[in-house]
């Protein structure tokens, strides 16, 4: 709804105060009325029956505003419209003309709906800092006349993969929330995975949007399993393997397979594959770590990254044990970008803790506990912290 | 529609120091280049060197000061401009993308949207 009315004022404050206005006015109608059998079209329609009202006053009172109609025939309302219209919205968030930061922030905001405080909250910054962040990039869409549609096919790859990365992003930080009382936030990853969806309904034959869905669904279905219904939080290992969504996996899987056949494995579909091992693994014994460790010799040659470098140590470990998996993380202790990096102390702790190696895993596990604010991964911290400490009492 | 100005800044001494092979390529680059953005073009010219600029301020007195030199001491000098005007960024994007100057590994193009009285 906010992205019809956006499409039709050009101006993104105006079309937030037309979406509130059709909530307002929902909430009068639908309480005499009740519930519209599309609420969704209801609003829409709403919204942009009131930003063509506003258009029309303003168009009198200030004709040097530059707004623009972007296109003067105006469909019903369905779904594939809206779907458009929040692509379109999508891609002027992710122009390559703003920052990186620019382009999550607004992404969230605008086309996830999340509000500035959320956005500030997932990422965090100060709310007033994030509200600075997104008038400045709204004001940058509108001077420099940033445009609003989806770009031409000869720079569309380009453009999505833009895209493409942004939602990697807001995935992976709703995916564990470095902040919180909960492990996973629900509106970043249902926000990823429907713009991956829309990315993919664009463009169904392009391997790496293909292949980034795959990887977002292979891993959100694990979702439900990663936390004990006493909340807390459960590793791999301690998973209940049968709370895993199989039909997520079995759609995912799918997807990796379609972009594996269309041209040499890329970043995405990597991961998706070594998500993919995971899932196909019905318990953690059998997790197939030969395939998972030569998975990220791969995926460290395509997309070169100290995390990646940590992940192959990791599971290098869990291949040959945990003294090897020591001397694989050894070269990264060094590393300035993982220096706060909280995965890096938690996993040597975690083999030090195999090793019973009791004070030094004691000593890597305040370390982590420093690195993360999470409620939810606190607990295991200090959980773990615990064990260790019991054990070296002894 | 909306005018731009394209900012070219570069190394003043590597442009200075291009082969007579080379200023051919740049100059038939700006030549395409006008012929590509046609009528988009609205005015645009290449500048003298930075070093030959003059700079005027006033002093804390309020006189005005004249100095020798650009009003920035930088060096990635100003060395030309275009005005374009197009619909949108994107298509002043993928007409600047052609400027000779994008490619040079000295310089780039800065685009600034200029601000509309009318």
């Amino acid at each position: 709804m906010f992205a019809t009315a956006a499409h039709l004022t050009r101006d993104l404050d105006l079309a937030e105060e037309c979406a509130q206005d059709a909530y307002v006015q929902a909430l009068e109608t639908w309480t005499r009325t009740g519930i519209p059998d599309r609420p969704g079209a209801w609003l829409t329609t709403v919204a942009r029956n009131r930003a063509l009202d506003v258009l029309r006053r303003e168009r009198v009172l200030r004709r040097a505003l530059p707004l623009l109609v972007a296109d003067d025939s105006v469909p019903g309302p369905d779904d594939t419209f809206a779907g458009d219209d929040r692509l379109q919205l999508a891609f002027t968030c992710c122009h390559p003309a703003l920052s990186r930061d620019a382009q999550v922030a607004l992404t969230l905001r605008l086309v996830c709906g999340l509000s500035t405080a959320e956005v500030a909250r997932a990422f965090l910054v100060q709310e007033t800092t994030m509200a600075a962040r997104i008038t400045r990039a709204k004001k940058k869409i509108l001077v420099a006349r940033i445009p609003y549609r989806v770009p031409a096919p000869e720079h569309l790859a380009q453009r999505v993969a833009a895209v493409g990365e942004v939602v990697h992003l807001i995935f992976t930080t709703g995916h564990t929330a470095p902040i919180g009382a909960h492990l996973v936030r629900r509106d970043l990853v249902d926000g990823a995975i429907g713009l991956a969806r829309m990315l993919h309904l664009l463009m169904p034959k392009d391997a790496e949007v293909t292949a980034l869905l795959g990887l977002l669904l292979l891993i959100d279905a694990r979702s439900d399993a990663r936390v004990s219904a006493t909340g807390r939080m459960l590793l791999l290992p301690q998973q209940d393997r049968t709370r895993w969504d199989t039909r997520m996996i079995a759609e995912g899987a799918g997807l990796l397979g379609d972009a594996l056949r269309r041209r040499p494995p890329t970043r995405y579909a990597v991961e998706a594959a070594i998500a993919a091992v995971h899932a196909e693994a019905p318990r953690w014994e059998d997790t197939d770590w030969v395939e998972i460790v030569a998975l990220y010799d791969v995926l460290v040659r395509l997309w070169p990254s100290p995390v990646v470098e940590l992940n192959r140590a990791v599971a290098i470990g869990l291949r040959d044990g945990p003294r090897a998996g020591l001397e694989a993380l050894a070269p990264l202790l060094d590393e300035p970008s993982l220096a706060t990096y909280g995965y890096l102390s938690a996993a040597r702790a975690d083999f030090l803790r195999q090793l019973h190696r009791w004070g030094q895993a004691a000593q890597a596990y305040q370390e982590a506990l420093t690195l993360t604010d999470n409620d939810v991964e606190r607990a295991f911290l200090h959980d773990r912290l615990d064990e260790v400490q019991a054990h070296r009492g002894t | 529609m909306a005018k731009y100005l394209i900012l070219i800044y570069g190394d003043d001494q590597q442009w200075g120091a291009m082969s007579p092979e080379e200023q051919r390529a740049h100059d038939a680059a700006h030549v395409a280049f006008r012929d590509a953005a046609g009528s988009a073009v609205v005015g645009g010219e290449e500048l003298e060197p930075a070093p030959v600029a003059t700079t005027l301020r006033t002093d804390p007195a309020g006189r005005v000061i004249t100095t020798d030199g650009p009003f920035l001491e930088t060096k990635e000098a100003l060395g030309g401009y275009y005005v374009l005007e197009a619909a949108d960024l994107d298509e002043v994007i993928a007409l600047a993308t052609r400027l000779p100057e994008v490619s040079a590994g000295h310089s780039g193009v800065e685009i600034r949207p200029v601000v509309d009285h009318g």
